[in-house]
């Protein structure tokens, strides 16, 4: 099958570069780029006034499969990763069993290839059982296809334990993705701690939880020489943190999500347990410095942290609902609203925090459109609008706090491995 | 028409001034029914009245029961230990199901912030909040304006300084908003682990020493300090608690001459306030439950579409 998109503006993260060119796609691989480009019994998409962009990866994801199919699947989540313009997630592995050992990670990689429409890349376990004691097998998950080891939802709260998991990470050239949150700090938290949490009479959890986990991990990077990816950055002090240790020259790079730089802990007001999210929406000044951190590239990816719950169990007292809301589907056009329109990124710097910047902390394949590239390719309309609606999503998620909100900027075409699975914002498989 | 501006009572943040005046004015002509030999009117009959409490309590839900029945609707009383919450039924549909009962009014204690709210959301009967977690317990803080307005008779520039576990104190939240509305001065005052990050936005002044916050305060309110506190590390033992913070005759003095001194019970003598305080003149702590009556008996009344009393003072 041949693809030609024709007459957009593609975008070359790398580069830093939008240029008017035409891509030819062949057998799921990107043939040629160039001006006017023709290809006899190809499919012509025209994309006039619309980015073309490598396809995006969302490194930062649930999937919920194996375990908890009663929130997502392989087979959702993906679908929901396509309707949002990705091409490509990395799940993390809180899932049950935990993705702790190689057997898991070929059950998620099998699943994914037989029900997926996107790629998957797995994300291991730090320690066994995510019970921050004893270290996983590293160099056997790797083997199985683990592209990284996580703590995500489950931090490591022992140095010792972190430092060692970050020797032996280090000497595999695993990246570490911490969930930076010191549990004696946040205790029963369930919101940010600051006015909102003393009006709502919510357990808070202060930003000084995490900052203390950054710090920790950023100085255990800088000693052992791991990479340590930050997962989902929330607050200035942290983004602050990042920025010395990367002028240090650690070997720290990080994250932050869709929701930590739109929303504050005022939405809790009213009690929505969609605005119940681990690390939790932080302050106005927070917001502010996670786009100064996006915009000077402290930052260097985004990723939504996607994390499904069904109805039932959000439904709940806040305090007893879980932690998590849905972002694959509203990601890009948050992007797209928040910091391209309101000018805080270009479109090249937003395109490359979801595209090469995750490709290459992962050491996955993608993230550029290049002659010989897998065609994995995103088409975004930057004029396309959309209100959000969760009965819309094709995550079996409907837990996001953005109900209502105007999107201006939208995927309208994912196409991984050369096969068109969303166009005109509806799923083709 | 309506007197109330909601038809629930969540927490006094979202009541307006001139409503909490009002609940204040017909409490006063309810004081009146309770004083009375035969403590009965016939204003609610046939209304139903259900108190769903998933935390343990008996002055509350006694002193809703007597209200209600004060003014002859039907009570019925839900314990979470008792019910099919044991069963695991969620809030939601435990209240659904109240409803579907006839309850009029729904009186809801809950140990999560924001219970009340959401089964606001869920039904449309009244919801009376008798306290959400830390949240607010706006029946307890309508009572203690109730009563400093009987000691005091206004609340404009009333100095009130609420002693104690601000951090953890729904009493003191619904107190902070009531009374800062009609115009009274507040001041908490505890050790710096058992105040709330920013509580200085709701207007409040904030002190960690005793001495200077009762320096001319006309009411003071002390809260129950929970023994688990102290286990949680959040004071080192409830010896030093009490050096600091226990309100005894010396304390006092800081304070004005006819300081009234309230608290929403149970006490823990000896600790944050002893005995030669709570029984003596300057106390009204019994009052306060008889108050806690009459207010309870004014909001089931206005709740469930009485009209406005007038009253004589």
């Amino acid at each position: 099958m041949k693809l030609l998109i024709k007459g957009g503006s593609a975008v070359f993260p790398e580069e830093m570069k939008v240029k008017k060119v035409d891509i030819l796609v062949e057998n799921g691989v990107i043939t040629g780029i160039g001006p006017g480009l023709e290809a006899a019994g190809a499919r012509v998409i025209e994309a006039d006034g619309k980015y073309v962009c490598p396809g995006l990866i969302d490194m930062h994801v649930h999937l919920r499969e194996p375990g908890f199919e009663h929130k997502e699947s392989i087979a959702t989540g993906t679908r929901a990763a396509a309707r949002g313009g990705f091409t490509a997630v990395a799940c993390m592995p809180n899932t049950k069993p935990v993705a702790d050992n190689a057997a898991v990670v070929r059950f998620i990689l099998e699943r994914a290839a037989a029900e997926g429409v996107v790629n998957v890349y797995p994300i291991a376990a730090i320690t066994k059982g995510s019970k921050g004691e004893e270290i996983t097998e590293m160099a056997d998950l790797k083997e199985a296809g683990a592209v990284a080891v996580s703590d995500d939802g489950l931090p490591v709260q022992d140095a010792g334990v972190m430092r060692r998991a970050m020797q032996y990470a280090a000497m595999l050239q695993l990246p570490v993705i911490p969930h930076c949150e010191n549990k004696s700090l946040a205790a029963d938290g369930v919101m940010h701690e600051g006015f909102q949490s003393t009006v709502l009479g919510l357990p808070g959890i202060p930003a000084a939880a995490e900052e203390v986990m950054v710090a920790r991990d950023i100085i255990l990077a800088e000693n052992t020489g791991c990479h340590v990816h930050i997962a989902h950055i929330s607050t200035a002090g942290s983004v602050e943190l990042v920025r010395q240790a990367k002028k240090k020259g650690v070997k720290v790079t990080c994250e932050v999500t869709p929701h930590h730089f739109t929303l504050t802990h005022e939405m809790v007001n009213g009690y929505n347990t969609n605005t119940k999210v681990n690390p939790p929406l932080r302050t106005r000044e927070d917001v502010e410095a996670v786009k100064e951190g996006l915009a000077d590239g402290t930052i260097d990816v985004i990723a939504t942290d996607h994390a499904p719950h069904t109805v039932e169990e959000k439904n709940v007292e806040y305090q007893y609902a879980p932690f998590g809301l849905v972002g694959l589907e509203t990601a890009v056009g948050l992007v797209f609203t928040e910091l391209v329109e309101t000018g805080v990124l270009t479109v090249p710097q937003a395109i490359a925090k979801l595209t090469i910047n995750p490709a290459r902390v992962l050491a996955v394949p993608g993230g550029r459109l290049d002659v010989g590239e897998r065609a994995d390719i995103t088409i975004i309309d930057p004029q396309a609008g959309e209100i959000i609606n969760p009965d819309d999503f094709a995550s079996k998620g409907r837990n996001t706090p953005f109900t209502g909100r105007r999107l201006k900027g939208l995927p309208v075409m994912t196409v991984v491995n050369g096969k068109i699975v969303m166009e005109d914002r509806r799923l083709t498989v | 028409m309506a007197v109330l501006k909601s038809n629930h009572m969540l927490g006094l943040q979202h009541v307006p001034p001139e409503d909490i005046i009002t609940i204040l004015d017909t409490a006063s002509a309810m004081k009146d029914i309770i004083c009375r030999k035969i403590k009965k009117v016939p204003t609610l009959r046939g209304r139903t009245v259900v108190t769903l409490f998933y935390e343990n309590s008996t002055r509350t839900k006694t002193s809703f029961d007597l209200a209600g029945k004060y003014l002859s609707a039907d009570t019925v009383g839900l314990s979470a230990s008792t019910s099919s919450v044991q069963k695991g039924e969620s809030l939601i549909d435990t209240a659904r199901t109240v409803e579907a009962m006839g309850a009029d009014v729904v009186v809801l204690r809950h140990p999560a912030a924001g219970a009340a709210e959401i089964l606001a959301k869920n039904v449309k009967c009244s919801v009376i909040n008798a306290g959400d977690g830390i949240h607010e317990h706006p029946t307890q803080a309508l009572l203690d304006m109730f009563t400093i307005k009987e000691y005091k008779k206004s609340f404009k520039g009333l100095k009130v300084t609420i002693v104690g576990d601000i951090l953890h104190s729904r009493v003191a939240r619904s107190n902070i908003w009531g009374l800062t509305k009609l115009g009274a001065e507040v001041s908490v005052v505890g050790p710096a682990t058992l105040l709330p990050p920013e509580i200085e936005k709701l207007g409040v002044k904030v002190y960690t020493d005793l001495e200077e916050a009762l320096a001319g305060a006309d009411v003071i309110n002390v809260l129950r300090i929970q023994l688990e506190r102290q286990k949680q590390g959040l004071f080192p033992s409830l010896r030093e608690y009490s050096r600091l913070y226990g309100i005894n005759n010396r304390r006092l003095k800081a304070a004005k001459e006819d300081v009234l001194v309230i608290h929403p019970g149970p006490m823990n003598r000896g600790v944050e306030i002893v005995s030669e305080v709570a029984d003596s003149s300057r106390a009204a702590i019994n009052e306060q439950v008889t108050n806690g009556v009459a207010v309870r008996m004014a909001l089931l009344y206005l709740l469930t579409g009485g009209e406005k009393v007038e009253t004589a003072n």
